[in-house]
């Protein structure tokens, strides 16, 4: 094939503004895409481009099916996988950088433009926060701009032609976006399911705990969740959030157990009311965090046996919801029907010197009280070390890490000190969560971090059902009040915003925070169940009366940016002589006295002198003056001014004070 | 089947011909009569925001709702943008120059935009012909010119022709039909080769006689635009005559005349074509002719207008 048509295309610097725009619609992606799929991505616009600017000669089609095959086994080699987000975006790339090496027609380019639009799209699939709304914008304003230009079939000029058409367009484009967003019905997703590698990127507890497990998970700032109290938050030691309850043990993990279908526990309200509101980042498991302990909800949750809350199906959009906290509670003062054996459960023949331990605390201890006492002053008064490095247990966790190695994270703590009350005979198990939270003075809302992470301990304890027992707090203090950061040694290099130290970086990350937050609350929240609560408050719940009114209000939009689009403006004379002479005459055109065809200035003024004799002396000033300018060829600069000035203060009313019209 | 296909084809004619008006020399591109559908590369990108959106649903993704609705209130806007490339767009048709059978026809199209936006890329073009492209810059005119194949002398119309536009988007086609009347001259092709001019034969060596002097007065005829004006006859012309053309018998100096009888072994066509040739190869040569058909008659003269008198006597020489 000649290079000729490849050449005249496109002329090469918009080619180079395309392939600067494609790279801005990559450029997010490159983090994520293996780095070979990169580097063929920046040959292949080379490649293009040079075909554009130098002639070179662009592969044919059997060397580009050779291409294509074989990076798409290179993609199904890297990721195991054609489908799922991972893969699919890598195919993606794979086919926009190819068919680059293809674009021989406007046809192509204008595919190839379409294809940037979509990479726009997957890369939301990563992240959706306030930057990625400013890209958003950035590069759909540049692939409009460009698609302007490729479907100009005439040569266009300049660097980026039609960048400001594009960045109009997009302005008008705003408020149907707007009305588009908020009332277009959302269908609940998801409509094929979603691949596992979604889940993946995601953090979050786990349902079941081993050592280790939590420590992980709290090597991460992410949020967790924001909170907005309505009143003041509670004090930095009633912050726990409670998550997955675990009360089946093996000797080494904790698990849930199986649900046993019995009603859910009985909680009575002592005192001490909270009412939030919380934003939860999409974790991919069911569980709905709350202040311990949630009574009322504004979302259809269940309450699992171990009065966790759980929702029917993952989270996987962040998700908005209002609750109710009792501060002060008594939690299943009756077991009832269940059988208090499970929570007494420890595997035969395990933990031996904890064992041992336990029975001679219990020939000491008076009662169960003062053996639990006891086994909290334990940990204060042995060598324990809080650490977000504990080392790894291989042997009898438990024992190993009473006896010998006395570093750990929470779960460690909890988890024997949920085996040692076990031993003893006190119906114990572990509740995983969140401790703590930040308040955020930006924004005045509170912020949980994947760093907050924490697991304790409830007992049972008879009539007063069950109590949490943080052993982590009898441990370090600080961890409850100040949080990881305060809490650990620097040398384990806690997550930077789990520091409570001000620092620049710091408050410019609270303010982002805030920023994001706001962002968060009323756009990427926004799904079927806040435009169902919304369209209920606005009347609109019925969806045929919500469509009617988004039709109408579509209609009523396009319309009046049509009706902008649509005004004619006349081309305005480039002459500022003839401009304000022009003005001048539709002055006088309003007041009545329209100058006719075939009138020149001279005989115009002259009529207007003898119909109203009392703008005589402007009418004459200016005709003169314009007459002079327009036709000696004599004029100055300040002439021109002069007359542009004296028609801008020309204002004449529609009847001469104290005379009647002349016509009438 | 075809029956009622060729009467909605009827029905659909006669609906656009009402829209668009009587046909003239100029029109304004109103409102009504402007069509708008979305284009191929429209339906392409429709399909591509169907494909966001289900991926949006899927995902729960605000951002790729953002997304799709931003680029969706774009292509809603960018019917109305195409639309206002062509809505008030003036066309005005002037007088083509004459072409001999055979060539194109090149129908010049003035396009006046009146306002204060550029409008770009506006291709004009007869129903399956390439178009002819054109950009107007805000409150000025471009000319284009579309292209006709003349077969036959005589006049050619300009049938009607289409105006359309995808710019800016490209997602949408905006179009409306021309009928401008106007025509284009068509003269015989000049039968190729060279012919030998007819040498002193048929009436033409009859003006021998007046070969005398130039400044013989030979008589009046009426005044054609391009004579000279120091031939014209003022002084008639001041006695309340028409304009008058004085003829010296010296015009006719070694001329000829391209006699349509003297060519009787030939069929109509042909005669027109050899006569077109002679006039073309006499003008070329300086020499003065005349031209003598069935009912009409060109004095001896020379120059461009007299050779496009000739020329358009041939074209219109009834068949």
């Amino acid at each position: 094939m000649s290079t000729g048509p490849i050449r005249q295309l496109l002329p090469h610097r918009v080619l180079f503004a395309l392939m600067l725009s494609l790279a801005a619609v990559t450029l997010p992606h490159a983090l994520h895409l293996p780095p070979w799929l990169t580097a063929i991505l920046v040959v292949t616009a080379a490649w293009r481009y040079l075909a554009g600017s130098r002639g070179w000669r662009l592969p044919n089609r059997w060397l580009l099916l050779f291409l294509t095959l074989l990076g798409a086994a290179g993609v199904v080699l890297h990721h195991g996988t054609f489908i799922g987000r991972d893969a699919g975006v890598a195919m993606l790339c794979l086919m926009l950088g190819l068919k680059l090496l293809e674009m021989r027609t406007r046809r192509d380019t204008v595919v190839v433009i379409y294809l940037g639009y979509f990479l726009v799209v997957t890369q939301f699939l990563y992240s959706q926060n306030l930057l990625m709304a400013g890209w958003l914008l950035l590069t759909v304003w540049a692939l409009t701009a460009l698609l302007i230009t490729v479907n100009r079939s005439t040569t266009p000029t300049g660097w980026f032609p039609h960048a400001g058409q594009a960045a109009a367009l997009m302005t008008q484009a705003l408020p149907l976006m707007l009305v588009l967003f908020v009332l277009f019905p959302r269908i609940p997703g998801p409509l094929w399911g979603m691949p596992e590698d979604e889940a993946r990127g995601v953090t979050g507890l786990s349902d079941s705990m081993t050592m280790g497990n939590i420590s992980e998970l709290s090597q991460s700032d992410a949020v967790a969740f924001r909170v907005e109290f309505a009143s003041e938050p509670p004090p930095p030691a009633q912050r726990y959030w409670r998550g997955p309850v675990l009360r089946q043990y093996d000797g080494r993990t904790w698990r849930q157990g199986e649900p046993d279908h019995t009603a859910p526990p009985s909680a009575e309200r002592l005192g001490g009311d909270m009412d939030y509101s919380i934003t939860l980042e999409p974790h991919n498991r069911t569980w709905i965090f709350a202040l311990d302990l949630p009574v009322q909800i504004s979302i259809p949750v269940s309450v699992n046996t171990g009065y966790a809350l759980e929702r029917s199906n993952a989270v996987r959009e962040r998700i908005r919801y209002n609750v109710r906290s009792v501060l002060d509670y008594r939690l299943e003062p009756e077991l009832g029907d269940r059988d208090p054996a499970i929570y007494l459960q420890v595997p035969e023949g395990s933990h031996p010197r904890t064992r041992a331990l336990i029975s001679g605390w219990q020939s000491e201890a008076a009662d169960q009280d003062a053996l639990i006492t006891r086994a909290l002053a334990h940990f204060r008064e042995q060598p324990f070390e809080y650490t977000l490095r504990p080392p790894l247990l291989r042997g009898d966790t438990v024992d190993e890490f009473l006896f010998e190695s006395r570093r750990g994270f929470c779960e460690h703590f909890a988890g024997s000190f949920a085996v040692m009350m076990r031993l003893a005979g006190i119906p114990a198990r572990v509740v995983t969560g969140y401790q703590g939270g930040e308040i955020n003075p930006v924004g005045d809302y509170m912020i949980v971090r994947q760093s907050d992470a924490h697991a304790w301990v409830e007992l049972w304890r008879e009539g007063n059902g069950w109590q949490r027992v943080d052993p982590t707090a009898w441990v370090s203090p600080e961890r409850i009040d100040l949080g990881l950061g305060s809490a650990v040694p620097a040398r384990d290099n806690p997550p930077t915003l789990s520091r409570r130290t001000p620092s620049l970086s710091r408050t410019l990350a609270l303010q982002w925070d805030a920023l994001n937050a706001y962002w968060d609350r009323w756009v990427l929240a926004y799904g079927p169940g806040m435009q169902q609560q919304l369209m209920e408050r606005l009347g609109l719940g019925d969806w045929r009366r919500m469509i009617t009114v988004l039709a109408l209000l579509m209609l009523l939009t396009l319309g009046a940016l049509a009706l902008i689009i649509l005004r004619r403006r006349p081309q305005r004379p480039e002459d500022p002589v003839q401009r304000a002479w022009i003005r001048f005459c539709r002055r006088m055109a309003a007041i009545g006295l329209p100058r006719r065809p075939e009138e020149g200035p001279r005989d115009y003024a002259r009529r207007l002198i003898r119909e109203r004799p009392d703008l005589a002396a402007d009418v004459e000033a200016l005709s003169r003056l314009y007459l002079h300018l327009r036709y000696s060829g004599r004029g100055s600069p300040n002439q021109v001014r002069a007359l542009a000035a004296h028609v801008a203060r020309f204002r004449p009313g529609r009847k001469a004070a104290g005379q009647a019209s002349p016509e009438t | 089947m075809s029956v009622v296909g060729s009467v909605f084809r009827g029905l659909g004619k006669r609906w656009i011909d009402r829209r668009l008006g009587a046909p003239g020399r100029r029109t304004r591109l109103a409102y009504r009569r402007i069509f708008i559908l979305p284009s191929r590369s429209g339906l392409l990108f429709s399909a591509l925001l169907v494909v966001i959106w289900l991926g949006a649903v899927n995902y729960s993704n605000s951002m790729a709702f953002l997304l799709c609705f931003l680029l969706l209130g774009i292509s809603m806007l960018a019917m109305v943008h195409t639309f206002r490339n062509l809505a008030g767009l003036r066309l005005q048709a002037e007088p083509p120059r004459p072409v001999f059978a055979g060539e194109e026809a090149q129908f010049p199209i003035r396009l006046d935009n009146p306002d204060r936006r550029e409008r770009a890329a506006l291709a004009l073009r007869l129903p399956d012909q390439p178009a002819v492209l054109v950009d107007v810059p805000p409150g000025s005119d471009t000319r284009a010119h579309v292209t006709v194949h003349a077969p036959r002398r005589g006049w050619q119309p300009l049938d009607r022709c289409v105006i359309e536009t995808r710019f800016p988007t490209g997602l949408f086609t905006a179009w409306s039909w021309l009928r401008l009347e106007t025509r284009c001259l068509v003269y015989p092709a000049p039968e190729p080769g060279p012919i030998p001019p007819p040498q002193g034969t048929g009436p033409a060596s009859g003006d021998r006689t007046s070969r005398e002097g130039d400044d013989d007065f030979h008589g009046l005829r009426r005044y054609q635009p391009g004579d000279s004006l120091r031939q014209v006859a003022w002084r008639t012309l001041a006695r309340g005559q028409e304009l008058q053309t004085k003829q010296f018998a010296g015009n006719a100096r070694q001329g000829i005349w391209l006699d349509w009888d003297c060519l009787s072994e030939l069929g109509v066509e042909q005669r027109l074509s050899r006569l077109c040739r002679w006039v073309l190869d006499a003008e070329n040569a300086r020499r003065p002719y005349g031209l003598r058909l069935p009912g009409q008659r060109v004095a001896p003269g020379l120059g461009p207008d007299h050779r496009d008198r000739c020329l358009r006597a041939l074209a219109l020489f009834p068949a």
